[in-house]
């Protein structure tokens, strides 16, 4: 397993696309933290960056990379490796070689400038989010062998859960602002990883407050170390649950 | 009664041995020496128009029992003492210093520690409090109480304290023509400035830092807030400052700094705020509808997340000329002032007052987007809620 | 060595396998043919795991091959198209399967040599033609000493030189008691290597007979000859 996945790390550090990535990513976080005179301020503006445009990037660039690997997956099924395996192996090698475009073009500068504790939630929430999208990507692709249908469908994913799902939640917000909907709407972020990561970072800035005021019931809970936990559990759901799921199907697929 | 002023020594090995033998041989004009020792001397009452003072910080200790000192005369100076351990009880309020209907009383330089009031006023004129040091560790609003109270009193200088972990560091009631100056209020379990009915006060340059709920001001006409500090007062229903039916006020250069609300406003009318510096609060201004013919210029708004929130859709406040650090406006005619009005209401804000659980989308794209949308195309925040001559580059203040 | 009981597979509507019944042994060289779509590359991808069957079982050297990867080891397979990374070049690609197998059977490189491979070793996949691509294919397979070969088309893209080298090797591979598996269309390729011929049509095994059987029932002595006389024979049949 280590050698497929060593294989498939050294595949992905060679493509250019993943280096445009890494750059991109450290253009946005210098240049962020060099033009705000603030350094939260920066880290907020990185926010909306790592919440937009690493799920992007991620689950875009593993989807087509699963889909140009077709070939290679089936050299591999007629070795002696079991599925799992394979499937667990793209998994890791896509994974870890997002991760550490993320740590060098945006974590280290996180790392720098930020301060430390919500540089460092910072960086957990992106490690996440990476591969929580990652993990969606692998469900897009193994639903369909079109490939084009499969990035149009991670795309949607990255839509929905990025902009719609907020859209929706600030409709029924109004639809039901005569109930005290606090609570339900605690449970409901934990749908969505983004929302989950954001309020995350939010709770270690300042604005923490702003989210105890309108209603205790948030600070309270993410507050804690029992949300914390609460909140980490979930993204780790949300990283391995959409994988499982395509591993299972993986294992059944002709190919 | 005609007679020299005398001079009394109290300590060990000197002619008083307590200062209660030597408060009852004394007249008025007296001066009282203390020198350092620790009296234990239960309720100390003064009577006559004495002079006392503390050498090398004698210290009194009521024991947790006892109001430490009642001033009940006029033209007494209490002068370098360290006062502590009052009495706790909630009915008589017991202090470190009380004053009783008196006037030209002044408290200078002492440092009064764990009393469950530290400085008391009652029916005063012409007091002067300076330079005290008032610490208590109160966790609890019942079982602590004021560091400097004044009610019904005239003409008070409440100069250079500092008092920190009060109920409310100073508190005035029925308080008129006073100053409040150079005072640090801080850690207060309430308010760090507790305000009400007390006209043609000012209080300057003060700072108020960390108290539960910041400063709080109400009821009250005339009154001049300058060049004070409010700062980092966060949490649910703290605000920087809190204004509640004031009328006819004027503030103006004070430094708002990570509060949750820089500046609360609730039926206050004819204030005028200006260069006032509003940095990093949650809400720089929250402006309530039964606000009316204020007028905010020339103040600082930079790095709040929002500049200003109201819940009515009336405007009767006037903004103008103020330095917004999220104005995105241009200045073709090179004259500091942007060319197109600033809208200081953003609709997330509005969103928010209406629905505050909808906090929980705060910076998500979505609502980034939606904000955008409305500073380019105000439909639903009101369209005269707006600075028309916002500057470019902030004041210098 | 193969042995294949009642295997059914069927995609969406389309049934491919009825219910194929086969067994294979050591020493064997085995043809396997039919036209176009009646279902020899599911076969061998069912042998390979590849495609998982509906119903039915197939065991190699005596096991099960549901939810098991090992047997593959002693399987060298040559697809009808490989195909391999874009980006890795002949020798990576090669140096990869090694590493993942990390056989310990002693590595047959005969065929790297025969069709000159050791020169393009830095060529990358994309760039090769079609049958360079097979000769990749073929010593991937030959490579780790398997005791089962499955090779699907083999000769299809090979030049007639690269072939005939292709196909001593089956026959010296053969010698050594291997099983081979070979599915092509052209017939007259196989008259010297194979033992055996299935012929597949519809999903469903027409025949499995041995050479000698086959010649000795049709009287011809050239298989593909002996195969097109047995077809006459079942339309005839069928009109009749």
């Amino acid at each position: 397993m280590k050698r497929i996945v060593k294989f498939i790390i050294l595949d992905i550090l060679k493509n250019k696309i993943i280096l445009f990535y890494t750059v991109l990513l450290s253009i946005l976080s210098w240049s962020v933290f060099s033009l705000e005179d603030n350094n939260t301020k920066g880290l907020l503006s990185l926010l909306n960056v790592v919440l937009l445009t690493v799920p992007l990037f991620a689950i875009v660039f593993s989807t087509i990379y699963l889909y140009n690997s077709a070939e290679f997956i089936e050299l591999l099924l007629s070795q002696p490796i079991r599925r799992s395996k394979i499937w667990s192996s793209l998994f890791l090698g896509l994974t870890l070689s997002l991760l550490l475009a993320y740590f060098i073009g945006a974590g280290i500068p996180i790392l720098i400038y930020s301060p430390p504790d919500v540089g460092f939630m910072m960086l957990i929430v992106g490690f996440f989010v990476s591969t929580v999208f990652v993990s969606l990507a692998f469900l897009a692709s193994i639903i369909t062998r079109d490939k084009a249908k499969g990035i149009g469908i991670s795309i949607l994913l990255w839509l929905f859960f990025t902009i719609l799902f907020d859209g929706l939640i600030l409709f029924m917000m109004f639809q039901l602002v005569e109930y005290p909907i606090e609570k339900m709407m605690v449970v409901f972020t934990a749908f969505n990883p983004v929302d989950l990561s954001r309020i995350l970072i939010l709770l270690h800035l300042d604005v923490s407050v702003m989210l105890g005021y309108t209603g205790a019931v948030f600070k309270d809970f993410f507050g804690t170390k029992m949300g914390l936990f609460f909140a980490f559990i979930v993204l780790l759901l949300w990283a391995i649950v959409p994988f499982y799921i395509s591993l299972i199907k993986f294992k059944n697929k002709d190919l | 009664m005609l007679g020299l002023a005398r001079k009394l020594e109290v300590g060990v090995g000197k002619e008083f041995h307590s200062i209660k033998e030597a408060l009852l041989v004394s007249s008025d004009y007296d001066t009282l020496y203390v020198l350092p020792n620790v009296y234990k001397e239960g309720n100390l009452v003064i009577k006559h128009s004495v002079f006392i003072q503390g050498i090398g910080t004698p210290v009194l200790d009521g024991e947790g029992k006892y109001e430490v000192v009642s001033i009940k005369a006029n033209y007494v100076t209490i002068q370098g003492f360290k006062i502590q351990n009052s009495g706790y009880a909630t009915l008589d309020d017991p202090c470190g210093i009380k004053v009783y209907d008196s006037h030209n009383v002044n408290i200078f330089n002492n440092i009064l520690i764990d009393n469950f009031f530290g400085i008391y006023l009652q029916y005063c004129q012409k007091c002067i409090i300076r330079g005290n040091k008032i610490e208590a560790n109160g966790t609890e609003e019942q079982q602590i109480g004021n560091g400097i109270h004044c009610w019904k009193s005239d003409s008070l200088q409440i100069i250079g304290n500092l008092v920190s972990g009060h109920r409310d560091g100073i508190y005035f009631e029925f308080v008129t023509n006073s100053i409040i100056w150079r005072n640090i209020s801080k850690f207060n379990i309430r308010y760090g400035l507790h305000f009400m009915f007390s006209n043609n006060d000012s209080y300057i340059s003060n700072v108020f830092k960390k108290n539960g709920a910041g400063v709080a001001v109400m009821f009250t006409h005339k009154v001049k807030m300058i060049n004070n500090t409010f700062t980092e007062n966060w949490g649910d229903a703290a605000y920087g400052l809190m204004l509640k039916e004031i009328t006819d006020s004027y503030i103006s250069g004070n430094h708002f700094y990570k509060n949750t609300v820089g500046i609360f406003m609730e039926g206050t009318s004819r204030i005028k705020v200006e260069r006032n510096v509003l940095l990093s609060n949650g809400w720089g201004m929250r402006i309530q509808a039964s606000c009316m013919e204020n007028e905010v210029k020339c103040n600082n708004f930079v790095g709040n997340t929002f500049d200003i929130s109201t819940n009515g859709s009336l405007v009767l406040n006037s903004f103008n000329g103020n330095y917004w650090d999220k104005y995105e406006g241009y200045d073709l005619d090179k004259n500091k002032i942007g060319d197109i009005p600033y809208h200081p209401l953003s609709l997330f804000s509005m969103i928010v007052e209406k629905n505050p659980p909808s906090m929980l989308l705060f910076r998500s794209f979505m609502v980034s987007l939606l904000d955008k949308s409305e500073k380019i195309i105000p439909s639903l925040t009101p369209e005269d809620f707006i600075d028309n001559a916002p500057l470019m580059h902030s004041l210098v203040l | 060595m193969i042995v294949i009981s009642d295997l059914y597979k069927k995609f969406g509507k389309l049934e491919v396998l009825k219910n194929i019944n086969l067994t294979f042994n050591k020493g064997e060289c085995i043809a396997l043919i039919g036209p176009n779509g009646c279902g020899k590359t599911t076969l061998i991808k069912s042998i390979l795991g590849m495609v998982i069957p509906d119903n039915g079982e197939i065991q190699v050297q005596g096991k099960s091959i549901c939810n098991n990867y090992e047997y593959r080891s002693n399987i060298g397979y040559m697809p009808q198209i490989g195909r391999y990374p874009d980006n890795m070049s002949i020798g990576a690609v090669c140096e990869m399967i090694k590493q993942i197998r990390n056989s310990r059977n002693k590595l047959d490189e005969v065929l790297i040599n025969e069709f000159k491979l050791n020169e393009i070793l830095g060529k990358h996949m994309r760039t090769l033609s079609g049958g360079t691509t097979q000769k990749v294919s073929a010593v991937i397979a030959f490579l780790f000493n398997a005791d089962i070969l499955i090779l699907d088309e083999p000769t299809a893209g090979l030049d007639p030189l690269a072939s005939e080298l292709f196909k001593e090797k089956i026959t010296s591979e053969k010698q050594k008691g291997k099983l081979i598996l070979i599915t092509s269309h052209l017939l007259s390729e196989l008259d010297d290597l194979v033992t055996q011929v299935v012929f597949m049509q519809e999903g469903i095994v027409h025949f499995h007979k041995t050479i000698l059987e086959l010649k000795t029932d049709t009287g011809e002595d050239k298989i593909s000859k002996a195969i097109a006389t047995i077809l006459k024979n079942k339309n005839n049949e069928k009109n009749s």
